[in-house]
């Protein structure tokens, strides 16, 4: 047996241990880059193996939240891909103004800055007394700074040209106070989202939803996970409803592919059919 | 620096080609894949450095080049052979058995996608299957990688600093690990035909 071969045992009881304990279930992650989270946080919590690790997180609550942080945030950036939000603005956001109320659920809102970019733009096609905007990350720590709407400055400027590519028709500016080296967002931006706990591994919809955003979120599911996800997701959907996927995900290959209309090839944005 | 004689094995034994280039990649990657032909039987991955906002205008410079069909990486999309695989703006490239995986995890040394990442994880999953080349460039990112594919037993290919646009990435990885070939540029190409060619080792 290789080290190689002992570092997959120990990964799979690893994750088995976190998920039997905690609920917390990454059994389905895929491997490649959950294995590289893994041997970062080796490194943060100074052991050597796997099985090192397990033991202080199974016995440590507090690794256990240092572990889901390492493993569930991802690095992203206000209206990263404008053509997304452009499409959306032009191609989808028109129907809600026919209908009485929508919502929307963003999944896996990470660090905030999509519902942002998404609360804005809805603001801009004057929907915002008839949206409501649910957003779920399964990590409740980076829930709660969501809501604070900070971010920083230094960040600003790229992200006021992916506004304006994105369709942005106002100040970008108008839209934070600059303190320090941080943007902080105005309450009347948020108004509309309601910030919630939920993990689409392992919990059920919620809701129906006229839109759901599932953006770079399935990445880091293998194959099987992603069907599931998707399953659940075609379920949370309002017939007609519509979904939007990272700019590098599409249903294809998925068993949910003849579930849909294309309504934006480029950038995976799908209409369920009724 | 004279190239160690290096342990060539048999064309079975190696499944994959992963390229890694940064300033200047795309004169460099022009060169290498435009000697490729369309019977090049392993699948060739490309990780090129590039601006985040970056289109899939370098698959189409690319494809104009290569022989071989110039693909879009999507996440889980199947690594089939005798094509080329260009890794999309800012996200980094992994790869699992037969599929690739993406991510959005921080960048490494300042680059996403990373060529650290992609030649890490190739290493890890094919093993000594991996051949892979390290092209011009003027920061560090490839090194450790192409370490790790040393140590899985795979085959490191370096283009000669000289030949190269920027020489800082071909030195670093030259000094980071016991590197298989130092080649010319031009010769790289035909030489990774060769490898894939031999039957007999």
């Amino acid at each position: 047996m290789t080290d190689k071969d002992l570092e997959e045992i120990e990964i799979q009881l690893f994750l088995e241990g976190i998920y039997r304990h905690y609920g917390w279930d990454f059994r389905d992650y895929a491997l490649s880059s959950l294995k590289r989270r893994i041997r970062a946080c080796l490194q943060e919590e100074k052991v050597k193996t796997i099985s090192g690790l397990q033991d202080k997180i199974l016995h440590d609550p507090s690794g256990m939240e240092r572990f889901l942080n390492a493993v569930s945030i991802s690095v992203t950036g206000m209206f990263r891909d404008p053509g997304f939000f452009l499409a959306l603005r032009k191609k989808v956001i028109p129907l809600f103004k026919e209908l009485p109320f929508a919502r929307i659920w963003d999944t896996g809102c990470g660090t905030g800055e999509e519902v942002y970019s998404l609360a804005i733009t809805l603001h801009e096609e004057n929907l915002n007394d008839r949206v409501r905007i649910y957003a779920t990350d399964m990590n409740e720590e980076v829930l709660k700074k969501d809501q604070e709407g900070i971010f920083p400055l230094e960040r600003m400027k790229e992200y006021t040209e992916n506004y304006l590519r994105a369709g942005g028709t106002k100040d970008f500016s108008a839209y934070y106070s600059a303190k320090y080296e941080n943007a902080i967002f105005r309450p009347a931006v948020k108004k509309e989202v309601v910030w919630s706990q939920h993990n689409l591994v392992t919990d059920a919809s919620f809701n129906e939803f006229q839109l759901i955003l599932c953006r770079n979120v399935m990445i880091y599911f293998n194959k099987a996970l992603q069907e599931r996800v998707h399953k659940l997701l075609y379920e949370s959907l309002a017939p007609g409803g519509f979904l939007g996927l990272g700019s590098k995900e599409s249903l294809k290959f998925t068993p949910c592919e003849s579930c849909y209309e294309v309504v934006d090839g480029r950038e995976e944005i799908y209409r369920r059919i009724p | 620096m004279t190239p160690r004689a290096s342990r060539l094995r048999p064309k079975a034994s190696y499944e994959i080609v992963v390229i890694g280039a940064s300033k200047g990649g795309l004169q460099a990657l022009k060169t290498v894949l435009s000697s490729l032909s369309s019977d090049f039987t392993l699948p060739v991955i490309v990780i090129q450095h590039r601006d985040k906002k970056a289109d899939e205008s370098l698959n189409e410079l690319l494809q104009k080049v290569s022989a071989l069909p110039v693909e879009d990486v999507e996440d889980k999309y199947p690594i089939r052979p005798g094509r080329v695989y260009v890794a999309p703006a800012d996200y980094h490239l992994l790869v699992e058995k037969g599929s690739f995986a993406l991510s959005l995890d921080e960048p490494v040394q300042h680059a996403r996608p990373s060529i650290d990442v992609g030649f890490e994880s190739a290493a890890e999953v094919y093993g000594r299957g991996v051949i892979g080349v390290i092209l011009t460039g003027a920061n560090e990112d490839g090194a450790k990688g192409l370490a790790a594919i040393k140590r899985q037993g795979g085959l490191a290919i370096v283009q000669e600093p000289k030949t190269a646009e920027s020489p800082r990435m071909p030195e670093a990885a030259i000094a980071a690990t016991e590197v298989d070939k130092i080649l010319p540029l031009e010769e790289i190409g035909p030489f990774l035909v060769g490898v894939v060619k031999r039957g007999g080792g």
